[in-house]
């Protein structure tokens, strides 16, 4: 299986709570500052008029195992299960990228 | 053969505690300390060794649904921290301030805490003693049935004017007779799928940004829930928030002004004729008084004191009153201004003179199954003793409702003597130098002669350092048994215990054990266990019972006013002294308040005293919220410091330009009262140059104890007098003026 999963992130609903981070840190005892996710900011900025680009999204790093563990026994990967705003969704790839075309903003990331 | 209450139940696949995978896992519910006023449901993981090793959110829990932000799932970092207070310590009156505790047993500290209030009861009689908490974790009931068997009427909390929760909740039960929270599906297991469900159209973000805190029982991600199933928000705010970028309006408020724009929206209501006329003639009372006094505030004017433009006030009106259906999710900001009262009562009228009360995805009455406005245990105060407590003679709304003492009346009496003289006092993890204490210099001169002073926390705080002269270890949640049936909507939810660190006891044993020795016949329950069970006696269900079927949602019925479940008498309509929703309210004229909204000025303020203008030209709110930290707890967490390591004052970038501060700059923030010192960050989120926005509750744990942790230099309520509303409710934590200029070298 390796390699066919990942995690679809709908970061327009994205709202930088550090939940996944905070989660995976505890999940594999990572040290402070170190994790499997990272929440990156774009913004705040005005762009016009009333319009700020204010966005956050979370990204993957090599410390990201999907959370093996906790898949194989059925469970979704803790920062999909804690994710506050539920905008993570944990999947097979080709489901997941299927899903890519329904809007924009949104990442997917094969891991 | 016990009735048992009607309640809607979840289905669970497993028991209330079960093992898995070597560990055992506890389902529960959370409620502070540490961290927060809502109770998410919770799996607590522990080892064979009974170690927490691990927190998850129950995806079984309708409430959060799986989800928890970083304070729970850092859960195990705060019990086992090093700095946490494991036994009870002592030292003596004159060592107060210095590091010297003496570790000492349970049976000594309550034998010596025994003797010496039993003692100052006999002499000065139970009334010179204060009990005060912090904010609303789980110590109310327990605390104040400690303080009225004692025979104290003096139980609160030291914060000027009230300023938290209650004035929405006493307003809302004063004019309408009972509090009132926006509907988000919270009243039904099955949530957004029940068949009477329906989603606001439009959710108005009032002084709140719920997605980082809440208070109310909200769960404020249920707003991105929303949004997502099509409901529009609107912001009141005066920074740019992730909720904010994403409104359909965005109204940048001057800190302090919130009635005025409130009335300037039911301006535009009325006179454009779009409010409900069948819920105002049917269940309202003054709405002709109400139109009259709205005329005072056209939208023009409104716009000079709000600085908000015209065009969105009216243009926010007319859509809030034009929804299907609208309700508003206040915080904190509403209550932290002087005259706090009119303000909650002019946002509210918004939400009834449209007839968004009482129906689905409108505003709905939080379902109880235990009073908890009324603490616990009022009975055991005699007539005589009651009318001891401080601040009810000048300000005669605190009859009703919560029975707590006036703070700034607390602090003046400690100061004088008058009417009788203090001479102890009681703290349950409440931190008053660093966190809620206006003026925190005039509170500590107030409390450092009191006779005798008693403080029970997780951790030494400034407070305690200051002032203690015995300390008793209180445990975090995972450590207790407990219920979570508190403020906001209640559901039928225990808090379950998994470990033990040190010493240290609940909130609710300490005040059993200790309460049972000063008054053994107020406290006649052999453990904490039996004590809940009698509480929730009236529902049919045990503790343990309940523990197992939990989490229990009473049934929710919407347009109760019409059905006649409001009122005692099962008469239609709301439980006032009209029957109606009261715009024009008869309490507030009982108690020789206006009975109408109004706006005032903050004052200080560019409005009230613009001659101070020139010195301090910036409009400072406080208090905005970051995920990490909650009041003055987790700076001694280290993952959770690693988010926030400096107390940051946000600056926008033009008064950054101006004042020559870059990112990083330490500042003193300065005002006629005092200063405090803070880390700039420079943004645009503050929507007009000329706010500025800081942190509140800061001390540095790793700092010197004898130094009150550094605390002196960092509270913001240096800035702020013990100066209340005209009700006794109200004070202006989140709205002063202010100068900021660079700490020196040294400083």
């Amino acid at each position: 299986m390796d390699g066919k999963y990942g995690i679809l992130v709908d970061y327009d609903w994205c709202t930088g709570c550090h939940s996944c981070e905070m989660a995976c840190q505890m999940e594999h005892g990572f040290p402070i500052g170190q994790s499997g996710v990272q929440v990156c900011t774009m913004g705040p900025w005005l762009i016009e008029g009333e319009t700020w680009q204010y966005d956050f999204a979370p990204i993957f790093g090599d410390q990201c195992d999907l959370c093996a563990d906790r898949t194989a026994k059925g469970e979704l990967p803790t920062c999909v299960h804690h994710c506050q705003a539920n905008c993570m969704t944990y999947g097979p790839l080709d489901e997941l990228s299927a899903l890519l075309a329904d809007h924009r903003k949104q990442t997917l990331y094969a891991l | 053969m016990d009735e048992k209450r009607a309640y809607v139940f979840v289905d669970h696949d497993k028991p209330w505690r079960y093992e898995e995978d070597g560990l055992t896992v506890t389902r529960g519910s959370a409620w502070s300390g540490p961290g927060c006023h809502l109770g998410c449901g919770v799996k607590l993981y522990t080892d064979e060794e009974g170690a927490l090793v691990k927190v998850e959110g129950d995806r079984e829990n309708p409430f959060n649904q799986g989800r928890l932000c970083i304070r729970c799932l850092d859960l195990p970092e705060v019990v086992y921290s090093d700095r946490r207070l494991l036994h009870p310590m002592k030292r003596d009156r004159a060592d107060r301030g210095k590091d010297v505790w003496q570790r000492i047993s349970w049976d000594e500290a309550y034998d010596e805490i025994e003797a010496r209030l039993k003692d100052i009861r006999e002499r000065y009689g139970a009334e010179s003693v204060l009990f005060m908490q912090g904010t609303g974790r789980d110590i109310a009931t327990w605390i104040s049935r400690l303080a009225w068997s004692y025979g104290s009427p003096n139980y609160g909390f030291p914060l000027s004017g009230l300023a938290c929760y209650l004035p929405r909740v006493s307003g809302m039960y004063s004019t309408t007779g009972s509090f009132w929270v926006c509907d988000c599906s919270q009243e039904f297991p099955d949530r957004y799928d029940n068949p009477e469900y329906e989603v606001p159209e439009v959710m108005v973000l009032w002084g709140n940004n719920p997605i980082v805190s809440n208070s109310d029982g909200f769960f404020g991600h249920w707003v991105v829930d929303l949004m997502k199933r099509g409901m529009e928000i609107m912001v009141v705010d005066p920074r740019m928030t992730w909720l904010g970028r994403r409104a359909a309006l965005q109204l940048p408020i001057r800190p302090g002004t919130d009635a005025a724009l409130a009335l300037g929206m039911l301006n535009v209501i009325v006179n454009e004729d779009l409010y409900d006329h069948d819920f105002v003639d049917k269940w309202t009372y003054g709405f002709d008084k109400l139109a009259e006094r709205v005329q005072d505030y056209p939208p023009g004017k409104v716009a000079n004191i709000t600085w908000i433009p015209e065009e969105k006030i009216v243009q926010a009106a007319r859509r809030f009153a034009t929804a299907e259906r609208a309700c508003i999710q206040w915080g904190l900001a509403v209550d932290m201004t002087r005259e706090a009262l009119p303000a909650i009562q002019a946002i509210a009228a918004l939400t009834q003179i449209t007839g968004n009360i009482d129906r689905p995805g409108g505003m709905i009455i939080p379902p109880e199954i235990l009073f908890y406005g009324g603490g616990f245990g009022a009975d055991l105060l005699s007539d005589e003793q009651t009318a001891k407590r401080i601040g009810l003679e000048k300000y005669p709304l605190l009859k009703f409702g919560f029975a707590t003492l006036q703070p700034d009346e607390m602090v003046k009496q400690m100061e004088t003597g008058d009417p009788y003289a203090l001479h102890g006092m009681w703290m349950q993890t409440t931190n008053p130098l660093a966190c809620m204490g206006a003026d925190p210099d005039r509170f500590y001169n107030a409390a450092k002669d009191l006779d005798f002073i008693v403080g029970v926390d997780l951790f030494v705080t400034p407070t305690i350092m200051a002032l203690a002269d015995y300390v008793l270890p209180a445990a975090t949640y995972p450590e207790r048994d407990g219920l979570r049936i508190g403020d906001g909507p209640q559901r039928g939810e225990t808090i379950n215990k998994v470990c033990q660190v040190g010493e240290c006891k609940s909130d609710m044993e300490i005040n059993l054990e200790l309460g049972r020795r000063l008054n053994p016949d107020a406290w006649p329950w052999a453990d904490v266990k039996e004590m809940f069970s009698s509480i929730i006696g009236e529902t049919g269900y045990s503790f343990d019972e309940l523990r197992e079927i939990a989490p229990a949602y009473p049934q929710y019925v919407y347009r109760k006013h019409e059905k006649g479940l409001m009122r005692p008498d099962g008469q239609p309509g709301f439980n006032t002294p009209t029957g109606r929703i009261e715009l024009w309210s008869t309490q507030y004229a009982g108690a020789g308040l206006d009975p109408l909204p109004y706006f005032e000025e903050p004052e200080p303020g560019p409005g009230s005293t613009p001659e101070l203008l020139d010195e301090y030209p910036l409009v400072l709110t406080t208090g905005a919220r970051n995920w990490g930290m909650f009041h003055s707890e987790h700076r001694n967490i280290p993952r959770l410091r690693a988010l926030r390591p400096d107390p940051i004052i946000e600056v926008h970038p033009d008064t950054a330009l101006d004042l020559e501060l870059r990112d990083g700059d330490w500042v003193w923030v300065e005002n006629q009262r005092g200063r405090a010192k803070r880390r700039v960050q420079v943004t645009p989120v503050l929507l007009d140059p000329r706010f500025c926005s800081t942190d509140h509750a800061w001390w540095l744990p790793e700092e010197d104890p004898e130094d009150l942790f550094g605390v002196r230099d960092l509270a913001i309520n240096n800035l702020v007098p013990w100066a209340c509303g005209k009700s006794g409710f109200g004070s202006n934590y989140k709205c002063m003026l202010v100068k900021l200029y660079k700490v020196e070298d040294g400083e």
